[in-house]
């Protein structure tokens, strides 16, 4: 049995929404060079919809195609739902992802929401 | 397929395969039976036994057939801390980067008492022998330092540290697992008192080593049961994997010089390839290496998603990156060496063997480029190194 789903080889081999957004409205940057993963997103939003979502990652599989499935997943979506994203649910996505693994996809959830942080804390000014 | 990952295992040859398929169909009787059929078996081992001494220097009853280098590591370790237990001598003297079955082993023997001195690799990956001499006290019990790692493939200066070993009366055990096979062994020249060889290292089967044990050192079971291995390891010996092992090693040993002549030049242009790729480095001594090893370092990327893609490009490497070891941390080989975790993380080893060719090492050096510029450019911490955000670590 391979290490990763199928799910997980497609957007590992095929990441949706890599790249960066220009003058992006939330920004938000997890992880350390250390522990070997770093996750970079980027939000465009307009009238609290994610109109446009990028990601930068520095990491392993598990990283990457979890972050490429959790920019598909929130893409469109109210900022007030994609609160309630979670790793779990990223990683249901794409069929599991092996036990020693799942650290590696919890960034994705974080740098959403400090992305969301990021706009949150512009917008108020 | 291109295997580069000839450290991990070897593809046995036909000839060994050959040689063990009569031990399977035909020779199949237990060697410690008293019938002729079974004696038929157990000479087939001696005969088996003295072949593999002869290839390291040693005689027949030095050798002890194992499951495998982890195993002859347990064993001979074990052995030597019991012999220095009974004259009051705990101090172990040993290197950072061993393997995880010499390492392990040595952990264990710390809690129960023993001190444990891991010698500094320096960052070329080589120990010197003064730094083992200056080691040694008078309670010195075994020093154990391979003779070439796994990972970096550095060769370490063997005789030298045997002969200070010997001189001063202390216990010296190697760990041969990667050298076998691959660089001339003398253990009686190099005072080598235990050494560890795995078949599966240099085109012999799984599951099969040997331990050599100077005569004059006892040795404590790892394994108790019946009066195999002169009662120092029990159980049934695998016939037909003790026949490959030594088909094996003789046929490695005959062809060392020509097999290797060959490797340092595909091991050259290998290096010259990856060393055109922009903040890149060759981890380990550039010379006192192993033929087939070459071990990389790509700053800004992280190891595990360059396997999988040299995967899909059918190329079998192997890294020492945290993710690709299934702890946090990356290899303890380059962390010995001093690499920083974020350069560790992106490592490559690419190990070859006399079977691959010119033609392969230069779709490796190709596939290896685009992959690497293929994640820097998905890399925000590549990114950031090139707006001067975070400094470089290795030069351009
Ligand atoms: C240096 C070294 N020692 C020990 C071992 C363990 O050998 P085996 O797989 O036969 O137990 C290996 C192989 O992984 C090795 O490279
Ligand atoms: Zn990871």
């Amino acid at each position: 049995m391979p290490l990763y789903s199928a799910k997980v080889m497609d957007h590992f081999r095929n990441p949706r929404n890599v790249g960066s957004i220009e003058n992006a409205d939330g920004v938000g940057e997890v992880g350390n060079a250390v522990c070997g993963d770093i996750m970079k997103i980027y939000l465009k939003i307009d009238d609290d919809i994610i109109t446009d979502v990028k990601f930068e990652t520095f990491g392993c599989g598990s990283a990457i195609a979890s972050s490429s499935m959790a920019t598909e997943m929130i893409k469109g979506k109210p900022v007030s739902e994609v609160l309630q994203l979670t790793n779990k649910a990223v990683t249901e996505a794409l069929d599991g992802l092996p036990a020693h693994k799942l650290h590696c996809s919890v960034l994705a959830e974080e740098a959403i929401k400090a992305a969301i942080e990021d706009y949150q804390a512009k917008h108020k000014q | 397929m291109i295997y580069a990952d000839n450290a991990a295992t070897t593809q046995m040859s036909e000839k060994v395969i050959k040689a063990m398929l009569p031990y399977m169909e035909k020779i199949w009787g237990n060697p410690s039976s008293l019938y002729s059929f079974g004696q038929e078996s157990k000479d087939s081992i001696s005969f088996a036994r003295e072949q593999i001494a002869g290839c390291i220097g040693a005689t027949a009853a030095e050798i002890y057939f194992t499951s495998g280098g982890s195993e002859a590591d347990n064993q001979a370790i074990i052995s030597a801390a019991k012999i220095g237990a009974k004259k009051n001598k705990r101090h172990i003297i040993s290197t950072a980067f061993e393997h995880h079955a010499v390492l392990h082993t040595l952990d264990k023997l710390k809690r129960e008492g023993f001190e444990i001195e891991l010698l500094d690799v320096h960052e070329n990956g080589i120990i010197t022998p003064e730094q083992v001499k200056n080691a040694i006290r008078e309670d010195t019990a075994l020093v154990t330092i391979m003779y070439a790692n796994n990972e970096i493939g550095t060769i370490q200066p063997i005789a030298e540290i045997g002969e200070i070993c010997r001189a001063a009366k202390v216990i010296f055990h190697t760990d041969a697992v990667q050298a076998a096979g691959h660089l001339p062994i003398d253990v009686k020249a190099q005072n080598i008192d235990l050494l560890s060889i795995s078949a599966h290292k240099f085109h012999g089967p799984k599951g099969i080593g040997a331990l050599y044990a100077r005569k004059g050192i006892q040795l404590v079971n790892i394994i108790e049961g019946g009066a195999q291995e002169r009662g120092k390891r029990g159980g049934t010996e695998n016939v037909p994997a003790i026949m490959g092992m030594a088909t094996a090693l003789l046929d490695a040993c005959a062809n060392m010089a020509e097999n290797n002549s060959k490797l340092l030049e595909l091991r050259q242009k290998l290096i010259d390839g990856l060393n055109k790729i922009p903040h890149s480095t060759l981890n380990g001594d550039a010379e006192k290496r192993l033929p087939g090893n070459v071990n990389f370092c790509f700053e800004g990327i992280e190891g595990e998603a360059l396997l999988l893609h040299l995967d899909d490009k059918g190329i079998c490497a192997s890294s020492g990156s945290a993710c690709t070891s299934g702890s946090l941390d990356p290899s303890h080989v380059l962390l010995a060496i001093g690499r920083q975790h974020e350069i560790a993380h992106g490592s490559l080893r690419l190990t070859l063997c006399e079977n691959n060719t010119a033609a392969e090492v230069e779709k490796i050096i190709v596939a290896v480029g685009e992959v690497v510029e293929y994640l820097r450019s998905i890399s925000p911490l590549w990114k950031d190194k090139l707006i001067g955000k975070r400094e470089f670590v290795l030069p351009e």
